[in-house]
C-alpha cells in the first residue's frame, strides 16, 4: 500500500478484531443541552449595538435586471446601510466547484430566490420592510426548466455564457454494445429533496480593529467558506476568522455559502455588527437541495440471473449554479451500476444548468439518486427472471477483489452478499392477533382514521447501496488536528483542536474518545472549531470520523512519541520499550516508571498533524481511473410496508438495516446515524419534495414539505458490522450516508409488492398508488 | 403593535368595538403563523386568554335539543378528554388536529374564525348541525354554522364581533371522522369528511373539508341514505347496509366536493378520496349503530 502523503497515515491489519478504547458509547457533551432547549444555536448569537441584515431575493427564475433604486429604502429610518453588486469589495463570484455564483446579482438573475441586494437596520422589521422600498426593475425572460432537454437541446437560451452543461461523464467499461438473454428497462425520476435542518442559516459577523471581521456562524466547513468570504471581501484570509456557533443540522445544505460574505459586508460597512437570520421560507430559498434527476436504465443478464450488463443515462438538474453538482456527476456514474460486479457498463451522466432552484449537496451526494433506479432494476429483472430478489442481488454482489465500473479494485472488505443475509435474518414484525381491533395508529393514516383494515396490504421489499467515502478524483482529502497534552489542577488534559464541524453527528464526541485512548488520560476537551488551526475539509461525505479522526489520532501520537522520549530521557530507558496505560507510562521491562502528570510538570506538549487518505485520482475520458475513490461503504435495508391500496396512504411498519461501519468508533452515534439516515430514506420514499413549477418553488414551508413524524418512522432492527478497512483508521469506513441511500428503494419496493404498481417516481404519492 | 389583554368578556366586546381592526388571538396556532411569514401586520392584536368564560363548555338545551356550547376559546385536548363521548365527532377530529402541543393551545374558535378551508374542526359541526354564536357590543346573534362561512377564509363575522361559543346538539347516534393527510400525523387535510347518523330525528349529517372553497354538507347524499334508511325500515331494524347505498352514498359525497389541484393533492384524488372515506365512515358508523351503541368514539386511540 503505497502512502504519498503525510506521515500521519499508516495502513493498519484491522481485518479482524480491532482492538482499543475507542468503541465505547460515552454520552454526548451537548445532548442534555438539546434536549432541554438549552444550547445555544448560531440563531441564538447575540452583541451589543447589533444591526439586522436581511436579503433581496429575485422574484424570477430568470430575468434582466435593468436597474435598481436603492434610494428610498435608504433613507427610511432605522436602515444603516443598502448594500448591491457594486458593493462588493472583492471578487463578486462564488463556488464550491466551478465559481460561478455572484454574491449579489449584477445583471441578470437566474433562480427564483437568488440574493439582489441587503439591508441593515437596527431591526429585523425594519431590515424587511426596507426590501420592499428597494426598486428592481427586471426585464423577465424565458426560464429553461428542463435539464434532459438542456442537455441536447442547443436552442435553450444559455443559462451561463460557457453553455447549459456542468458536467458530462461517461463510464464504460468491457463492451458497452454486448446483449443478454434477458432485459430489462425503465426511467426512473427523484424529485428535489431539502435538508430541513431545523436551524435555519444564521451567523453574527463582527468588524474587527485590523480592517477584518470575526464571523460567528453556522457552516460544515469553516476553511472553505473563509476561502470564498476573504476573496469576496478582498480581504487576506487571515483577517477573516471564523469561529462554529451551533449547528442546528446540516446534511449537505451548510456546504455552500448563505449569508457569510453578506452579513460580513454589512459589518465591514456599518462598522457594527450584524446578524442575519434566515427564516424557513427563506431557508428554502437560500440553500442548496437535493438534484432532481431523470434517469434511463437498461439491465442485461443471463438467464441464471448474472449481470451482463448495465446501461444508463442520468440527467441531474444542477439548478442556477454548479454548486456540488460536478461531484454528483461524478458519485452518480461512477456508482450508477450499484454494489454489483458488472462486466460491461456503459453510464453517461449529465450535470446541467437550468433555472431551477441550485442544487448541490445532501447525504447520499449522487449516489441516492441512481440506487433508486438500479434498484427498482434489479426488482424487474428478478420479476423477468423470476429469481427471488435477494437472491438475485446476492448473486451479483461486489466483493473485496472485484473490480468497479471505473476499473478500480477494491482492497478492502466489500461484505454486500453478507448484509443481505443479514438484513433477510433479522426478525419480522410479529403478525397482529387475530381478531384484535388494530390501533389505527398503526395503520396507513395513522390518527387520521382513514382505515379500520380495509384495501390494507403489506409488501416487504430490499434495498441495497454503494457510497464512496470522503473526496474523490484526485482532490487531497486531508484534516489537521492540534493536540496539546498539560497538567491543569495536576492532572493531565489533553486539549483537541480542529475546525472539523460538529453539526450533529457526534464528532465532538469521538475526537475525545480518540484522544482518551490514544493518551491514556482521562481529561480531554474539545477546543472551540475556529479557523485558527489548520482545515478540517467538509462534515460531508460522511468523512470527519475518517480524516479528522485520523488526523486526531496522528497528533495524539505525535504527542506521546514526544512524551515517550522526554520520558525515555529522564529515566534512562529506551523510548520503544514505553507506553501508555491508565494515566502511567509503563515501561515493558520495569513495569511503572511514572504517572504521566509528573512526567509533564510544568511543560505541554504540542503537536499539530495533517491526515491525507490515500491518493486518488480522476477520471479519464472514457470514466477510468486506478482509484477514483478511496472507500466504499454499504448498507441494506429491508422495509415492511402497509399500504391502503385504495386511498394510497402508506405506513412504513418496520425498517431494518445492516451496515458494515469498519469499526464502531462509538457503537450508539453509528446507530443513531444508521436511524437518522434512514428517516431521511424514508421522506424521499414517501413525502419529501419540493415542488417546482416554472422554476419556482411551490411548497417553501415546513406546513407543505413534510417530512417524516414518530408516527411515520417505525422501529428499526439495526444490525451493525465491523469488517475494518485495512487502509483507514482504527478501520473505520463512513457510515452517515448509506442509510440515507438504501432505506429509499427498499420502501419503493415494499410499496410496489403490496400493490403490484410500476413506482417509477420518489417520492410516491397517493396518486401514484391508486394510478 | 399594540397588545390589548381585556380581562373579562364585555372589556373584550369593548375593545372590538374601538378596535375594529384589532386581530383576535386565541391559541395564536394560526395568528403567530401568519405574523412569522409576514402574511399579516396587524396593528393591535386583542389577547382572548383572559377571558375565563371563552374556556368554558357547558350542556343546555337548544329547541328541545340537547346542546353542548363550547366557548370559543376551548383547546382540542380539552375536546378530545371531556367531550370524547357527548361529542366523538369533534373529538375524532380534534384528535387528527397537529401534534400534542397544537392541541394543547389551538381552539375551536379559531379554527371557525381562520375559516381555512382545511379546518378540520368544521365537518364534524356541520355534520352535528351546529351553530354559531357571534357577539357584539350590538348584541348577540346565532347562526347555522353552514352560513358563517362565505368564502375561502372569509366568514360572515362583523369587525366588531367576536365568536363566543358553538352550539353543538349532543349525537344521538354514531360519528365518525376521517382525514387524509399523506403523513402519518402533524398534517394539513388532503380533504376530510364527517359523517353523523341522527337516529332519533332520523336524519343524517355529513361534512366536507379540503373540498371546497368553503366546509359544506353534501346535502343530497344526507338525503339519499335518510331516505334509503327509512325507505328499508333500517332505523328499527337494522340490517347489513347494500353495497349499492355504500356506493351511492359515496358517489354523491364525491359530488358535493369541488376540489381544486394544489400542493398537497389533486382535484382527482380528492373526488376518489372522498368517496371511500365517506364510504368506509359509513360503514363503521353503521356497524356501531347495528351493534347497539349509542354513540360512537368509544376510542381506538387514548
Ligand atoms: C403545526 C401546526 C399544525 C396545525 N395542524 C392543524 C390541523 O391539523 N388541523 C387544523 O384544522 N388546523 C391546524 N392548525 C391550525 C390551527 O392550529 C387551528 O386552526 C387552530 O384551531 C387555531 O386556533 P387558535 O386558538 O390557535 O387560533 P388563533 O391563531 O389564536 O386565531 C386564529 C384566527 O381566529 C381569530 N380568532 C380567534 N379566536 C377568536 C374569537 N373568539 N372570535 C373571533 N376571532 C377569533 C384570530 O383573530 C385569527 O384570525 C395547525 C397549526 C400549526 C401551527
Amino acid at each position: 500500500m503505497s502512502d504519498t502523503h503525510a506521515p500521519a497515515h499508516r495502513p493498519q491489519d484491522l481485518d479482524d478484531a480491532i482492538a482499543g478504547g475507542v468503541g465505547e458509547s460515552p454520552l454526548r457533551p451537548d445532548g442534555t443541552l438539546k434536549v432541554r432547549g438549552d444550547f445555544a444555536y448560531s440563531s441564538d448569537l447575540w452583541a451589543e449595538n447589533m444591526l439586522w441584515g436581511a436579503t433581496l431575493r429575485s422574484p424570477h427564475p430568470s430575468a434582466r435586471i435593468r436597474s435598481v433604486d436603492i434610494g428610498p429604502a435608504l433613507r427610511s429610518p432605522g436602515v444603516h446601510a443598502v448594500l448591491t453588486a457594486e458593493d462588493v469589495p472583492g471578487r463578486n463570484l462564488y463556488g464550491l466547484k466551478d465559481i460561478d455564483q455572484p454574491v449579489l446579482a449584477e445583471d441578470v438573475v437566474r433562480y427564483r430566490g437568488e440574493a439582489v441586494a441587503l439591508v441593515a437596520a437596527d431591526h429585523p422589521e425594519t431590515a424587511r420592510r426596507a426590501l420592499d422600498l428597494i426598486e428592481v426593475d427586471y426585464e423577465v425572460l424565458e426560464p429553461v426548466v428542463d435539464a434532459e432537454l438542456a442537455a441536447h437541446d442547443d436552442s435553450l437560451p444559455k443559462v451561463h455564457p460557457g453553455g447549459n452543461t456542468v458536467r458530462y461523464q461517461p463510464i464504460v467499461k468491457g463492451d458497452p454494445e454486448v446483449t443478454a438473454d434477458v432485459v430489462v428497462s425503465g426511467t426512473y425520476t427523484v424529485g428535489m429533496q431539502d435538508q430541513a435542518f431545523l436551524g435555519p442559516e444564521s451567523g453574527l459577523a463582527i468588524p474587527a480593529e485590523d480592517g477584518g471581521v470575526d464571523l460567528y456562524l453556522a457552516t460544515q466547513d469553516l476553511h472553505t467558506d473563509r476561502k470564498q468570504t476573504a476573496a469576496a471581501l478582498d480581504l487576506d484570509p487571515e483577517l477573516v476568522r471564523m469561529t462554529m456557533s451551533g449547528v442546528g443540522g446540516a446534511f449537505g445544505g451548510r456546504e455552500d455559502l448563505s449569508m457569510q460574505v453578506h452579513v460580513c459586508m454589512l459589518a465591514l460597512r456599518t462598522g457594527r455588527p450584524v446578524k442575519i437570520v434566515y427564516d424557513r421560507e427563506e431557508s428554502f430559498f437560500g440553500h442548496v437541495h437535493r438534484h432532481p434527476a431523470k434517469m434511463y436504465y437498461e439491465h442485461g443478464a443471463t438467464r441464471d440471473g448474472d449481470l451482463v450488463f448495465v446501461r444508463a443515462q442520468l440527467y441531474f438538474d444542477g439548478g442556477a449554479y454548479a454548486s456540488k453538482t460536478p461531484v454528483v456527476v461524478g458519485n452518480g456514474t461512477t456508482l450508477g451500476v450499484g454494489p454489483y460486479d458488472v462486466a460491461n457498463v456503459s453510464i453517461q451522466g449529465w450535470g446541467m444548468y437550468t433555472n431551477n432552484p441550485p442544487c448541490g449537496a445532501m447525504r447520499g451526494l449522487g449516489a441516492v439518486q441512481p440506487a433508486f433506479a438500479y434498484e427498482s432494476q434489479m426488482d424487474r429483472l428478478a420479476e423477468a427472471l423470476d429469481m427471488d430478489p435477494v437472491e438475485l442481488r446476492i448473486r451479483n454482489a461486489i466483493s473485496r477483489g472485484d473490480t468497479t465500473p471505473t476499473g478500480q479494485v477494491l482492497d478492502y472488505p466489500a461484505p454486500v452478499a453478507e448484509l443481505l443475509r443479514r438484513v433477510r435474518e433479522l426478525p419480522l414484525p410479529e403478525a397482529p392477533a387475530a381478531g384484535a381491533e388494530p390501533d389505527i395508529r398503526d395503520l396507513p393514516g395513522g390518527a387520521s382514521n382513514t382505515t379500520h383494515g380495509e384495501g390494507v396490504v403489506r409488501g416487504v421489499g430490499y434495498g441495497v447501496c454503494i457510497k464512496n467515502i470522503c473526496y474523490a478524483e484526485g482532490a487531497d482529502d486531508f484534516s489537521t488536528a492540534r493536540v496539546r497534552l498539560q497538567n491543569v489542577a495536576g492532572e493531565p488534559l489533553a486539549m483537541v483542536h480542529t475546525a472539523a464541524a460538529e453539526v450533529g453527528q457526534g464528532l465532538v464526541t469521538v475526537q475525545q474518545q480518540i484522544a482518551r485512548s490514544e493518551l491514556e488520560v482521562e481529561r480531554v476537551n474539545i477546543h472551540p472549531n475556529d479557523t485558527s488551526v489548520g482545515p478540517a475539509g467538509s462534515s460531508s461525505a460522511s468523512r470527519q470520523t475518517y480524516v479528522t479522526g485520523g488526523a486526531v489520532q496522528a497528533a495524539c501520537r505525535a504527542v506521546r512519541e514526544r512524551l515517550l522520549a522526554i520520558t525515555a530521557e529522564r529515566f534512562g530507558e529506551p523510548a520503544a520499550e514505553l507506553s501508555l496505560s491508565g494515566g502511567k507510562i509503563v515501561s515493558r521491562e520495569s513495569g511503572v516508571l511514572a504517572d504521566i502528570a509528573e512526567v509533564l510538570g510544568s511543560e505541554a506538549i504540542e503537536e499539530t498533524r495533517e491526515y491525507h487518505h490515500r491518493e486518488t485520482f480522476p477520471l479519464d475520458e472514457r470514466g477510468r481511473s486506478e482509484r477514483a475513490q478511496v472507500q466504499h461503504a454499504f448498507s441494506a435495508h429491508r422495509a415492511v410496508v402497509d399500504v391502503d391500496t385504495e386511498l394510497g396512504l402508506i405506513k412504513v411498519v418496520q425498517l431494518d438495516c445492516s451496515q458494515d461501519v469498519g469499526k464502531a468508533v462509538n457503537p450508539e452515534s453509528v446507530v443513531g446515524q444508521i436511524q437518522g439516515g434512514s428517516a431521511q430514506g424514508l421522506g424521499l420514499a414517501v413525502m419529501e419534495e419540493i415542488q417546482v413549477g416554472e422554476g419556482k418553488i411551490r411548497n417553501p414551508s415546513f406546513t407543505d414539505y413534510l417530512i417524516p413524524t414518530i408516527l411515520d418512522m417505525p422501529p428499526m432492527n439495526v444490525d451493525v458490522i465491523e469488517r475494518g478497512d485495512p487502509n483507514a483508521p482504527y478501520g473505520v469506513r463512513g457510515v452517515g450516508e448509506p442509510p440515507t441511500i438504501s432505506s429509499t428503494p427498499a420502501i419503493v419496493a415494499a410499496i410496489r409488492a403490496a400493490t403490484g404498481r410500476d413506482l417509477t417516481h420518489v417520492p410516491v404519492g397517493p396518486e401514484h398508488i391508486i394510478g | 403593535m399594540d397588545f390589548l389583554r381585556p380581562a373579562g368578556w364585555s372589556e373584550a366586546l369593548e375593545a372590538k368595538a374601538n378596535h375594529p381592526d384589532a386581530t383576535p388571538i386565541a391559541g395564536g396556532t394560526d395568528v403567530m403563523v401568519e405574523l412569522n411569514f409576514d402574511h399579516r401586520r396587524p396593528e393591535t392584536l386583542l389577547d382572548l386568554t383572559r377571558i375565563e368564560q371563552l374556556r368554558e363548555w357547558s350542556r343546555t338545551e337548544r329547541n328541545g335539543v340537547p346542546t353542548v356550547r363550547i366557548g370559543a376559546a376551548v383547546p382540542y385536548a380539552r375536546l378530545i378528554e371531556e367531550l370524547g363521548t357527548t361529542l366523538p365527532g369533534l373529538a375524532m377530529a380534534a384528535r387528527t388536529v397537529g401534534s400534542p402541543q397544537i392541541r394543547n393551545r389551538g381552539t375551536l374558535g379559531g379554527n371557525l374564525a381562520s375559516a381555512s378551508p382545511a379546518g378540520d374542526g368544521h365537518p364534524p359541526l356541520l355534520a352535528s348541525n351546529a351553530e354559531i354564536e357571534l357577539e357584539s357590543v350590538r348584541g348577540s346573534r346565532t347562526l347555522p354554522l353552514a352560513d358563517f362561512f362565505t368564502g375561502v377564509k372569509r366568514t360572515d363575522m362583523a369587525p366588531d364581533e367576536l365568536i363566543a361559543a358553538v352550539h353543538v346538539p349532543e349525537g344521538t347516534g354514531p360519528q365518525q371522522f376521517s382525514k387524509i393527510g399523506t403523513r402519518n400525523a402533524m398534517v394539513i387535510a388532503v380533504c376530510t369528511f364527517a359523517v353523523a347518523l341522527h337516529p332519533r330525528r332520523r336524519g343524517v349529517g355529513t361534512g366536507l373539508g379540503s373540498a371546497a372553497p368553503t366546509p359544506r354538507s353534501a346535502t343530497e347524499a344526507e338525503e339519499f341514505l335518510a331516505g334509503a334508511l327509512a325507505e328499508d325500515g333500517q332505523w328499527d331494524d337494522p340490517r347489513p347496509l347494500p353495497a349499492s347505498v355504500t356506493e351511492r352514498f359515496g358517489e354523491l359525497v364525491a359530488r358535493a366536493a369541488a376540489p381544486i389541484d394544489d400542493v398537497r393533492g389533486t382535484a382527482g384524488y380528492r373526488t376518489h378520496a372522498l368517496h371511500v372515506l365517506a364510504r368506509r365512515t359509513l360503514s363503521w358508523a353503521w356497524d356501531e349503530y347495528r351493534s347497539g351503541t349509542e354513540l360512537s368514539g368509544r376510542q381506538r386511540c387514548a
